[in-house]
This record gives C-alpha cells, sequence and structure tokens, in this order.
C-alpha cells in the first residue's frame, strides 16, 4: 500500500497506528533513543521542569475557569467561591497561584543555565531566541492572570502596566484606550485579559513544540560546551535522563507542595485580598516577585518614555545575545573571565528583583540604577570585550574523556560505559 | 560483567532474568498510578455540586393565596414545582381511579397528604423527555384526564399528577415536603 510509513513495532495495535500516524517510532527517536551527552548535570532538567509546570497550570486553570466569572462586579466573589465551596477548590487555587512561582523560577534558572554554559552560541542561537519568545509569552500570561481575581493589586497593577503604552508617541493615549475597551481598566478590560489569559497557554505549548523541534535539529548542549564526537560521549535519553528528570520533578513536587500546603500566600501581596476599589490607590503597587526587576528597571529611568524603552529593552536585549558575545568557547567551565563576571551579572538581577519590591526613592533608587547599568554594561560592553581579551582554559578532548581513568585513552572505557544499557530487547 | 549479562539474555526478551529491575518498575509504576489518582479525585470532585449549591435546597411556598381549582408553579434545586389547589370534584376523580387502569399505579392518597387532600405537590417535569407540561395556567390545555398535558409528545397526566396516556413512563414525581402550617410547606 502507497503512504503508509514502515513501522517497526511488534504489537498488532501499534503497528496498525504507527504505520498510519508514526507518532510511536517518534517519541522513541526523540525521546527513547535519542543520543544525549552524558555527561548533564541537574542543571539540564529544568526545561522538563518547565513542561511540567506548564502542563499542570494548564489542567489546574482549566478547572478553575469553570467555576470562575470574568466580570468585575463577581470575579473577586467567584475566587472566594471556588477557595470555600467548591470541592478541593482551595487546592486548584492555591496549586495554580504557586505554580505561576514555580514556573517562573525553573525558567529563570534554565535561562542563567543558558546564560553559564553558553547555550544560546551557534548553532542555537534560534532555539535561544524561540525561548525568549516563550518568556515574553509567559510575562503576558502571568500578567494577566494576576488581575482576574480583581484584587487592588490586580486593578492597580492592570492600571500602571496598561498606562505605561501611553509614553508612545502620539498614538499612545489612543492605544490605552484601545487595550482597556474604555476610559479606565474595567469590566470590558478584565472580559478580554480573561480570554487572552485562557489562549496564551496553548500559544505557549505550540512555541514550545517549536523549542524542542529546535533543540533536537542541533542536539543539547552541555556542561563542557564542546559538540559530541562519536557514540561514546552520548547516552539514549531513555533510561537515564528520563529517570534523572523524574527524580528533578520529585524534588520540583515536593517544594511545590510545600508552598501550597505550608505557605500558599508567601510569594503573594496581601493587598489583593481587598476587593478592587478604583478610587483608593495602595500605598504600594507591585506586582508579582517574577516581574520585579523589570519592573525596578522601567522605575530607575526618570523619563516615562525612555523607561518603558529600558524595560522592554532589558528583554528585547536578550534576543541578539548569540551576536553580543564574541567568544568562540561556550562553556564558563573554560571562561575564567566571563566566570568573574558572571558573578555580578546574577548579583544585579537579584537585586534589581529587591528594588523593584521597594519604592523608588532615596538609597533604592540609587541602588536601582547601578544595578539596571550594570545589567546594560553586562549585555552591551562586557560580553563584547570579554570574547576579545579572554584566554579561555584548554577544552577537553571529548565529552568522554576527562572521566577516564588515568593513562587511559579510548582503552580504559569503564564497564559500563557503553552507550546502550544492559536491557535488550 | 557485560560478558554475565550477555549469558543470562534468553530468547524470550530476558524478562525473567531481572526480577530486580521488573519489581522496581512495578513499584515504580504502582506509585504513578497512585499519583495519578490523587491528582485525578480533586480536579473530577471539583466539579461536582459546590456547598453553595447544596445548601440551598429548600424552598418555602406560602399556599394561602391559591383559591381553588387554580395553581402556582415554585422554583425548587432549579425545577419547576406545580402547587394545585384541587377542587372537590378533582379530588374525587383522583381518587375514583381504578388503579389497574394506570400505567404506573397508584393511589392517589399516596401522592397527597393526609387532612390536606387538596394540596397537590408535583414537580413539573415530563417524565418522558423533560418537558414542562402545560395546565397550571387557567388557559393551558390540561388534557381528557383534568391534569395535565405535555406539548412535546402529547402525554397527560390526570388531577393526581398521574400518566394516563402518552410516552411518559411515570406519574409526575412529588418531591419531599411537609406542611409547616395549614398553609405554608417546605419542599425539600
Amino acid at each position: 500500500m502507497a503512504g503508509l510509513y514502515k513501522s517497526e513495532f511488534k504489537n498488532p495495535v501499534i503497528n496498525w497506528l504507527d504505520s498510519r500516524l508514526p507518532i510511536f517510532t517518534m517519541m522513541q527517536r526523540e525521546y527513547g533513543a535519542f543520543p544525549t551527552p552524558r555527561n548533564f548535570n541537574y542543571f539540564w532538567s529544568f526545561g522538563g521542569l518547565a513542561m511540567v509546570a506548564l502542563m499542570v497550570m494548564i489542567l489546574t486553570g482549566v478547572f478553575l475557569a469553570m467555576h470562575y466569572v470574568p466580570a468585575a462586579d463577581r470575579a473577586f466573589d467567584s475566587v472566594e467561591h471556588i477557595m470555600r465551596d467548591v470541592n478541593y477548590g482551595w487546592l486548584i487555587r492555591y496549586v495554580h497561584m504557586n505554580g505561576g512561582s514555580m514556573f517562573f523560577i525553573v525558567v529563570y534558572i534554565h535561562m542563567f543555565r543558558g546564560l553559564y554554559y553558553g547555550s544560546y552560541k551557534s548553532p542555537r542561537e534560534l532555539l535561544w531566541m524561540i525561548g525568549v519568545a516563550i518568556l515574553l509569552l509567559m510575562m503576558a500570561t502571568a500578567f494577566m492572570g494576576y488581575v482576574l481575581p480583581w484584587g487592588q493589586m490586580s486593578y492597580w497593577g492592570a492600571t500602571v502596566i496598561t498606562n505605561l503604552f501611553s509614553a508612545i508617541p502620539f498614538v499612545g493615549k489612543a492605544i490605552v484606550t484601545w487595550l482597556w475597551g474604555g476610559f479606565s481598566v474595567d469590566n470590558a478590560t478584565l472580559n478580554r485579559f480573561y480570554s487572552l489569559h485562557y489562549l496564551l497557554p496553548f500559544v505557549i505549548v505550540g512555541v514550545v513544540f517549536l523549542h524542542v523541534v529546535a533543540l533536537h535539529i542541533t542536539g543539547s548542549n552541555n556542561p563542557l560546551g564542546i559538540e559530541p564526537t562519536g557514540p561514546q560521549d552520548t547516552i539514549p535519553f531513555h533510561p537515564y535522563y528520563t529517570i534523572k528528570d523524574m527524580v528533578a520533578m520529585v524534588v520540583f513536587l515536593t517544594l511545590w507542595a510545600a508552598l501550597v500546603f505550608f505557605a500558599p500566600n508567601l510569594l503573594g501581596n496581601p493587598d489583593n485580598y481587598i476587593p478592587a476599589n478604583p478610587l483608593s490607590t495602595p500605598a504600594h503597587i507591585v506586582p508579582e516577585w517574577y516581574l520585579l526587576p523589570f519592573y525596578a528597571i522601567l522605575r530607575s529611568i526618570p523619563n516615562k518614555l525612555f523607561g518603558v524603552i529600558a524595560m522592554f529593552g532589558s528583554i528585547l536585549l536578550l534576543f541578539v545575545l548569540p551576536w553580543l558575545d564574541t567568544s568562540p568557547v561556550r562553556s564558563a567551565n573554560f571562561r575564567p573571565l566571563y566566570r568573574i563576571f558572571f558573578i555580578p551579572f546574577v548579583i544585579a538581577c537579584v537585586v534589581l528583583g529587591i528594588v523593584g519590591a521597594n519604592p523608588p526613592q532615596g538609597s533604592w533608587l540609587l541602588i536601582g540604577r547601578i544595578a539596571t547599568a550594570w545589567y546594560f554594561l553586562h549585555f552591551l560592553v562586557i560580553l563584547p570585550l570579554i570574547g576579545k581579551f579572554e584566554r579561555p582554559l584548554p577544552l577537553p578532548e571529548s565529552i568522554l574523556q576527562p572521566v577516564l581513568r588515568q593513562g587511559g585513552g579510548s582503552g580504559g572505557l569503564p564497564a559500563g560505559a557503553t552507550a546502550a544499557p544492559r536491557e535488550v530487547s | 560483567m557485560a560478558d554475565t549479562a550477555a549469558t543470562t539474555h534468553d530468547a524470550d526478551h530476558g524478562s525473567d532474568a531481572m526480577p530486580k529491575r521488573d519489581f522496581l518498575k512495578l513499584v515504580a509504576t504502582a506509585g504513578a498510578a497512585v499519583g495519578v489518582g490523587a491528582i485525578a479525585w480533586p480536579l473530577i470532585d471539583s466539579m461536582n455540586p459546590t456547598r453553595d449549591v447544596l445548601a440551598v435546597s429548600s424552598t418555602e411556598a406560602d399556599l394561602a393565596p391559591i383559591p381553588a381549582g387554580q395553581a402556582v408553579t415554585v422554583v425548587w434545586q432549579g425545577k419547576p414545582v406545580f402547587l394545585r389547589h384541587r377542587t372537590e370534584q378533582e379530588i374525587k376523580e383522583a381518587e375514583d381511579v381504578n388503579l389497574n387502569q394506570l400505567p404506573d399505579p397508584q393511589s392517589d392518597q399516596a401522592r397527597v397528604k393526609s387532612g390536606h387532600d387538596q394540596w397537590l405537590v408535583v414537580i413539573g417535569i415530563c417524565t418522558h423527555l423533560g418537558c414542562i407540561p402545560l395546565g397550571n395556567k387557567p388557559t393551558d390545555p390540561r388534557g381528557e384526564y383534568g391534569g395535565w398535558f405535555c406539548p412535546c409528545h402529547g402525554s397527560q397526566y390526570d388531577t393526581s399528577g398521574r400518566i394516563r396516556k402518552g410516552p411518559a413512563p411515570a406519574n409526575l414525581e412529588i418531591p419531599p415536603y411537609a406542611f409547616t402550617t395549614e398553609t405554608k410547606i417546605k419542599i425539600g
């Protein structure tokens, strides 16, 4: 029969399905036998954790949507209805609420891994850029999701952030009216945020699919930053990294559960348990913690338009990172100068987060400005220069070579170091 | 070690040769199944009626304003409930019916509260496919038996709300109710 795929599965049902739609073959190739560098550390588990977080967020979100009412006069009460009247509503809500934080924790660590080990460098530039796109979608989704409970922070955070667009010359005010669907953040705004908040996660799923496809074309990076030279440098994804990722997942879920069951409001703002009041502004308007660094950058520039440009610029800058970093060496393990400068960069990011939580006055403003300056300096000045002046350490011959016994070449392979596990079909 | 592994491989996939791995796989799968169940149950249960819906499960109705021969519809648990004040003639018609003639035999006494024969309280949902039968308004057709007439498929109910003719299999359901005073009832 023309057109049928030649499936190699023995089970007749699976063979029938696979020859018409080779998902089983695809799964076996991409997640079963896929040759993966043998030297992954646990930083490489965070992409998988992000996938788990996304799936749980969609699942809990869909069930919350069965009870939530997206109307300005009923939204807040509907959330309390979920907490008090819906069976396990409190659990589903707290999992979803803290899941937003867990998703960002995991994605930020995933990104810092990329920055440290040079995973954004050729040939993975597009992979990195797709990742930045996912981050932007996540930020939009999270921002709109936070508006839905219609608490004080929901309302005023929405007001502040949507007002930013009025900084755009000429058309700014019209754009803001269009975004609001009215003359202030109100019912129309809430309704469209609900629609988009339901939609974007599925867009994220699509972009994540592209992200994984791009990854499978180039193959993964690894802590040494050198490409695999042959089968001795790789192991099949299953069972080695499936089980390793499962260990990471257990730790991840335990932390998530600890938050949900013992400190569900630790990362939240108490002001959001006050129903939105358009006539009363809270003393300190702050977004959720994962948006604080960008909030700090925004508020460190005294000019409204340039503040907005700086804030968006700080993320858009990431798109061109592969071309800003001029070093031919990927992993920071072999880049002594880059390693030194990596530390103040991470510190600057953390400091920006802390600054974002505090009022933009006095010392906080000064510290925020210094940290903002360092952030941009790191990408625009330090990275391009380091590549030119750094003397990298010598790279190993291969991924396998550093773990061989002393004095052994390819003849000193440890017994268990073959690419395939002992189980044979 | 690679050698001993090779000699223990049988033609039938070698599964008998690795009891420890099989055990671990079994335990892991069982654990995963428990995990999936633990996650699925709260999500499924969240779709069950919420506590506020369960709390609003009774309705009070005042019968005093209803004159004889007329009826009123109230809502109980989201369903219509017919409250009919029966005339003497309607009560007699209901009591005189030979139970053998009924598709769903039930005496009139079993369908009303003793001492309150003139009050018929039935759920106004046709037992065929769920339409609301006509007969409460004075202008409604009541069918051949003076009760209710369902316009969807022609089921006809008598003055006791029992099915007499048509595709409906059962009498109109009597909800749980009680008289709190001579003229007030609490349904549910």
